[in-house]
């Protein structure tokens, strides 16, 4: 019943069985190393990208300057899709295997993509009003987008609301791979449907030299999410392997030895 | 390299206000999430420290 009382059976170390035998507690010593880091590489990427984006680059010419929101909504957007799968696959080896980190894991992304999912909102907002001349519009990449920030926010608010871990972890892992069906079809909307929303990222009316720079700048740009995106999930899971640990004598240990600090 | 001075890089065309708009709300999002994540974080450790100590009161007693 207890999480620790459960026993490792030797042929339990395969390939894929490491990942099967791995406990909450074995992620938060890496996790702890690891996230200053990511942490670093972030801010170094995010700084070479903004440095292209917002210096470099030379304006579009059928939109001026505004076309520099694409290096934080192409990115960001690309980020909520991304959690999102990893989120669903992380809730498929719950379901189905009973592991105990990927809960623990798919519930430490879940924010962070909520976060993603917001700023492509709002960024292709004030990205849509001087270019479409239109805050919003109920397009079907728009109305997706919309959902898919809305199933984030009813992952967090099902985690958070339902006391029972166990429960809470099943019916979170439901919802994800419920959800995860949406993000075809944000992905695919351009194309299936006809919306005010042009259909590729970068098809933007600048010389090819422009280009190359904007879709470095980009390119730069979803790393460094990539690296906070690893960094917070990291940090957030430390969070929570602590609290559902802490009656355990491993936590009590942890702190004894002042290794984190 | 194409902006002239600090006031041409600011007004962004004429642009400033939607592209500082959608940079200013990202930062402040992230800055946020950051902050949230350290002080959920040191809580959890504080408690953790309270509870060893609870644990090794009631311990002392019965070792010697």
């Amino acid at each position: 019943m207890h999480p620790q009382t459960r026993v490792l059976h030797p042929t339990a170390f395969g390939t894929s069985g490491l990942w099967r035998a791995l406990r909450p507690r074995d992620l938060f010593e890496p996790a702890r190393r690891l996230v200053p880091w990511f942490a670093v590489i972030a801010l170094v990427l995010a700084l070479a990208g903004l440095h292209l984006g917002l210096i470099v680059a030379p304006p579009a010419q059928d939109q001026g300057d505004a076309f520099r929101i694409v290096f934080i909504h192409v990115p960001a957007a690309w980020m909520s899709l991304a959690i999102f799968v990893v989120m669903a696959a992380l809730s498929a080896a719950t379901l189905a295997m009973r592991h105990r980190l990927a809960p623990i894991l798919a519930s430490a992304l879940a924010p962070t993509g909520a976060t993603f999912a917001f700023v492509t909102l709002w960024t292709g907002a004030l990205w849509g009003r001087p270019t479409w001349g239109s805050w919003w519009a109920w397009d079907a990449r728009l109305t997706s987008a919309l959902l898919l920030f809305l199933l984030y926010l009813a992952i967090i608010a099902t985690q958070m609301a339902i006391e029972d871990i166990r429960r809470a972890d099943r019916s979170t892992a439901i919802l994800s791979l419920v959800g995860v069906v949406n993000v075809p079809v944000v992905y695919f909307s351009v194309q299936w449907w006809n919306t005010l929303h042009q259909s590729t990222g970068i098809a933007l009316n600048v010389p090819a030299a422009s280009t190359a720079i904007a879709i470095a700048g980009t390119g730069l740009l979803t790393l460094a999410c990539i690296a906070y995106a690893t960094a917070a999930t990291l940090l957030r899971a430390q969070s929570t392997i602590l609290e559902r640990e802490r009656r355990s004598p491993w936590a009590t240990h942890l702190r004894d030895s002042d290794a984190l600090e | 390299m194409h902006w002239n001075s600090w006031q041409d890089f600011w007004a962004m065309g004429g642009h400033g206000l939607y592209v500082w708009g959608a940079y200013a709300v990202t930062l402040a999002v992230v800055v946020t999430e950051v902050v949230i994540l350290l002080v959920k974080r040191k809580s959890i450790l504080e408690h953790l420290g309270r509870l060893t100590r609870l644990h090794r009161r009631r311990e002392a007693p019965q070792r010697k």
